[in-house]
Order: structure tokens, then C-alpha cells, then sequence
């Protein structure tokens, strides 16, 4: 218990150094120029100014972020239905598989960044083009990580559930799937990352909202505070989000290892 | 030898008739179990008693339809066997329960997956749960229990399913010695209340004369019967009285010459 608060102490203790060191370094000693580097405190006056103003982007900073999160959670969810089922069945399924793997181990190695061009070509800058992105970057790491799981199963426990007369299906859904499952939460958790951090780079490149396109807007006029204020958001969002898995996790996986 | 007495043909539950087994793996052949045959009578306890590696594991898979014998067959209850069924309950050498369910979860696992009702299993799971004297732990994950526990968790799981053979594989090889006695006097006490045919694999000769109607004694890899020993000592047994001791060291003289 005390460790936990002694643990939960340096962590506010490190984040406010590194605050003030931050504003140390900006507006104390001006080690940088506030147009390459704004203090934190200017940060913060942006953050509240930016959430009414639609200077100089088009968008007030509530739309940027729920257009992020829009995007990044239909295409982490697709992924992650699509993929983990996907991963299972491969795992499960010798024939399957075989006819499987070699289109997906061909496809798995590109880069999420790498299909962005013909994302574009094909459907455009809208909304789809990015969720479609993104579906293939948390699609890879949910079947991968679903695959690898299954394959874990013990094969005493198959042999515990066939001597209590299991069908192949609960073979599968009561001990190849539970085993699995620390694995297929992983995968969700990679996705996750990687679908937000590919969102961002697919913002830069073609969006008219959304905190990738924010940053790209302020960087052409020179506005190193929004700049550093949508870096700021972005990181806290990942960090919530990957919060708020951890925490279903917690609900579904028992037991421990 | 082959014929213990006057057994009929009807109460027999257990009938090995010849088993050969060899691994054969690329370049390699591996002769486990030579000429095995062995009948075992409903309700019997019979102890698998030999050395380590000698493929007392192996005779215990085979039974269990785990493994498919090279040459001969395994009846259980006039049944020939060609692989695991409900029939047989298996409890293994290492710990084999399942991490992601309670101790409830995993005692109540085989009559759910033939579709007992909830009530009805729940009721079995928790009789068991008692008789293994783990009441109380029904929530608790395994990786919270000791090994001693879980090997407790391991017996009620195997006997929840009612099944009328129950195969055990050095359940408490990986025990502590005080851990072990006190295991095998609740098992002891178990098997007086709750009659199955068992087959208990071990290499240790006190818990073999401690818990066996019968101690079968396997030779070296290739494994066979080399003796039989019929355990009439009255029950509950005692470690230390003079025919325990006695017996002892016959079987432990005639293993020695085994080696
Ligand atoms: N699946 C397998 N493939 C190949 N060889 C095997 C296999 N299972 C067992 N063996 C071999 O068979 C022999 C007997 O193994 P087994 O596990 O039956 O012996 P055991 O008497 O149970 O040993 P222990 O005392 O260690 O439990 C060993 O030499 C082992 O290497
Ligand atoms: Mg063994």
C-alpha cells in the first residue's frame, strides 16, 4: 500500500520537474526562442484559448480531438474484430492457415506509414482513407498476437478437457481461447499505439481536422505553442486510452501468470 | 502371476492385453513398454510402482487415451479404448489446472462440459471441494494455493466428473515429504469413502504400500510387470508398524535387484 502511494509521489514529483525545468529553460533563462520552444505556461494559456477559438485551423480543439478519436477508434476497433478472430482461426486451423499466411505475412511487413499514398488514391483524404489506415496497422498486431496465443495452449490442459469428454469447439472456446487471451490483450494494447501514432502521421498528410492536422497548420504558420500543445494532447489521449484497456483487461483476464 | 485369484470376467475394470510401445521419432527408436498385461478389478487400488523414466507415465496414457499403444489394447468396463473420454479421470504429474478459473471453475469444469446444470454441479463441485478439505478456497485462483492445494484441487476435479477410473501420475512426486503424508492420508481417507477403480503411479515405495490394494512392480525401460504384491494390511495404514516396514523391504530389495 505505501509503496504503491510512494510509487504514485515520484511520478507527480518527476512530471512537476520536468515542468519546471521546462520553464526554467524558456521563459527564465530563454534558452530558447518562444517561437521554437513555448514555456509551459504559454502552453496552457493556448490550451484554454484553443478550446473556443477556431484560429488558426478552421476547428475549436474539442472538434480536433473528437475527429482523433473518431478515426482512430473505428479503425482500432474494426482491426481488432476483424484481426483477432482472424489470428484465432489461423491458430486453430491447420488447412486455413496454410491457405492464409503467406497473403498475410506478405501484407504484415508494410509499414502502416506505406499504405497511406494508395489509401488516398483510393478513397480519398475524407474520413475513410484514415480509418481504413488504420485499420491495417491495429488489424497486424491483433492477429499476430491472437495467433501466438492459441499456439500456447498446454497440451496437458487439451488433455484434461478430452478426458472430461470436451467437443473440439469447447476445446477451443474454454482452453485454447482463455489462454490466448493475455496474448489477444497485448495485441489490442499494440494496436492501440500503433493506431493512434499512424492516425497523427496520417493527419499530417491529408485531413481538414483532427490533432495531426492541427500541428500541420501551426508548424506552416509558425505557431510552436499549438504545435506543442497537439504533441501534449496527443500523448495524454494515448495514455488514457491505453488506460482504459488496461483497466477492461483487468476485468476480463484472471488468474495471473 | 497373470491371474490374480478368482476374478470373473464381470467385475474386472481394467483389462491391459499386451501393450507394446515404441516412440519412434527420425532416427530413433525408443522401446517403452514391452508385453504389459494387467486386469484390475472394479474398485481396486492398484499402484504402478517403478523406477524413474521407465514408462509408468506412458502405461498411465495409454489407459487414459491420451496415447495410442504400439501393438495390444486397453478395455476399461468391457470398452475398448481409443481415446480420452469422461470415463477416466486423470490426475497429472505437474500441476494441470486451469490458470483463468477458481478453484470452483476448474472442479465443476468436466460435468459443465457435459452439460450438467448449474445447480446440480455447483452442488458436486462443492461436495468434492469439502471432501479434499479445501472449503472456503472456491474463489481463489490456483496461483494464489500451494502445490499440496492444488494437487487437492487436481483429486476433486478428476472425482467431480464421477468417473468410474481414476488415473493418478505421481500426484505428489512434487510434494514435500510432510506435505506428501498428509496428501496421501486424505486420499487414504478419500478412497475408503468414495470406492473407484484407481491407478496411482508412483516411485515411492511408502505411499505405494500405504494406499494399495495391490502393488504392481514395473522393470526398467523396456517397462513389464516383474512381481505383483497384494496389500492386505488393514486400513488406515501406518507407516511405521512391523509388517509396513516388513513389506518395505521386500519390494525394495526385489527393485533393487531390478536395477
Ligand atoms: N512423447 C514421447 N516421445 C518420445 N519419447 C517419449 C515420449 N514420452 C515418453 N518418452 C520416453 O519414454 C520413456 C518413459 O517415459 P515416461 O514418462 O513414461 O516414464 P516415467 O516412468 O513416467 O518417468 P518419470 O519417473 O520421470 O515420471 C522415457 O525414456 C521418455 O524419454
Ligand atoms: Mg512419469
Amino acid at each position: 500500500m505505501s509503496k504503491t502511494i510512494k510509487f504514485k509521489l515520484i511520478s507527480v514529483f518527476s512530471f512537476i520537474s520536468f515542468l519546471i525545468i521546462w520553464q526554467i529553460c524558456t521563459d527564465v533563462l530563454h534558452l530558447l526562442p518562444p517561437y521554437s520552444l513555448p514555456s509551459p505556461i504559454k502552453t496552457f494559456s493556448t490550451f484554454f484559448v484553443k478550446i473556443s477559438s477556431t484560429s488558426p485551423d478552421g476547428s475549436v480543439l474539442p472538434i480536433h480531438i473528437l475527429a482523433s478519436l473518431q478515426v482512430a477508434l473505428l479503425g482500432f476497433l474494426s482491426g481488432a474484430v476483424l484481426g483477432t478472430p482472424l489470428g484465432i482461426t489461423m491458430a486453430w486451423n491447420k488447412k486455413f492457415d496454410m491457405m492464409v499466411k503467406p497473403v498475410f505475412d506478405l501484407l504484415r511487413t508494410i509499414p502502416p506509414i506505406g499504405w497511406i499514398p494508395i489509401m488516398i488514391l483510393l478513397l480519398g483524404i475524407g474520413t475513410q482513407a484514415k480509418v481504413a489506415l488504420i485499420f491495417v496497422s491495429s488489424f497486424v498486431p491483433c492477429v499476430i498476437n491472437s495467433y501466438t496465443g492459441i499456439k500456447q495452449t498446454s497440451h496437458i490442459h487439451f488433455w484434461v478437457g478430452q478426458t472430461f469428454g470436451a467437443t473440439n469447439s469447447q476445446l477451443l472456446r474454454k482452453i485454447a481461447i482463455p489462454t490466448a487471451l493475455p496474448f489477444i490483450f497485448t495485441g489490442l494494447r499494440v494496436s492501440l499505439s500503433v493506431a493512434w501514432m499512424s492516425l497523427v502521421a496520417a493527419e499530417l498528410l491529408a485531413a481538414t481536422r483532427g490533432l495531426g492536422y492541427m500541428i500541420q497548420i501551426a508548424r506552416t504558420i509558425g505557431r510552436a505553442d499549438i504545435i506543442v500543445l497537439g504533441m501534449l494532447l496527443i500523448g495524454s489521449i494515448g495514455g488514457v486510452l491505453s488506460i482504459l484497456l488496461e483497466y477492461v483487461e483487468n476485468k476480463f483476464v484472471k488468474g495471473g501468470v | 502371476m497373470e491371474n490374480t485369484g478368482t476374478v470373473t470376467a464381470k467385475n474386472i475394470m481394467i483389462k491391459c492385453n499386451s501393450i507394446f510401445k515404441t516412440f519412434e521419432s527420425k532416427d530413433d527408436e525408443n522401446e517403452v513398454i514391452r508385453n504389459f498385461n494387467l486386469e484390475i478389478k472394479e474398485n481396486e487400488f492398484v499402484v504402478l510402482f517403478g523406477p524413474g523414466q521407465c514408462g509408468k507415465t506412458t502405461v498411465l496414457n495409454i489407459i487414459a487415451g491420451l496415447e495410442q499403444s504400439t501393438k495390444g489394447e486397453v478395455f476399461v468396463n468391457g470398452r475398448k479404448i481409443t481415446e480420452p473420454g469422461p470415463d477416466r479421470g486423470m490426475v497429472y504429474q505437474t500441476t494441470a489446472l486451469f490458470p483463468w478459473l477458481t478453484v470452483m471453475g476448474n472442479v465443476e469444469f468436466g460435468p459443465k462440459s457435459l452439460g450438467v446444470k448449474k445447480k446440480e454441479r455447483r452442488e458436486r463441485a462443492q461436495y468434492y471441494i469439502d471432501l479434499v478439505g479445501l472449503k472456503g478456497f472456491e474463489k481463489h485462483y490456483p496461483i494464489k494455493l500451494s502445490g499440496g492445494m492444488q494437487q487437492r484441487v487436481g483429486i476433486a476435479r478428476a472425482y467431480c466428473n464421477n468417473p468410474p477410473v481414476i488415473l493418478l501420475d505421481e500426484p505428489f512426486g512434487a510434494l514435500d515429504a510432510q506435505t506428501r503424508y498428509l496428501m496421501e492420508e486424505e486420499l487414504g481417507r478419500i478412497c475408503t469413502k468414495e470406492k473407484r477403480t484407481i491407478v496411482f503411479v508412483t516411485n515411492n515405495i511408502e505411499e505405494a504400500i500405504y494406499l494399495a490394494d495391490r502393488i504392481v512392480l514395473l522393470t526398467n525401460c523396456p517397462t513389464t510387470i516383474r512381481k505383483e504384491y497384494i496389500i492386505g494390511l488393514p486400513r488406515p495404514r501406518d507407516y511405521t508398524s512391523n509388517d509396513f516396514l516388513t513389506l518395505r523391504k521386500e519390494i525394495t530389495s526385489e527393485m533393487d535387484e531390478t536395477i
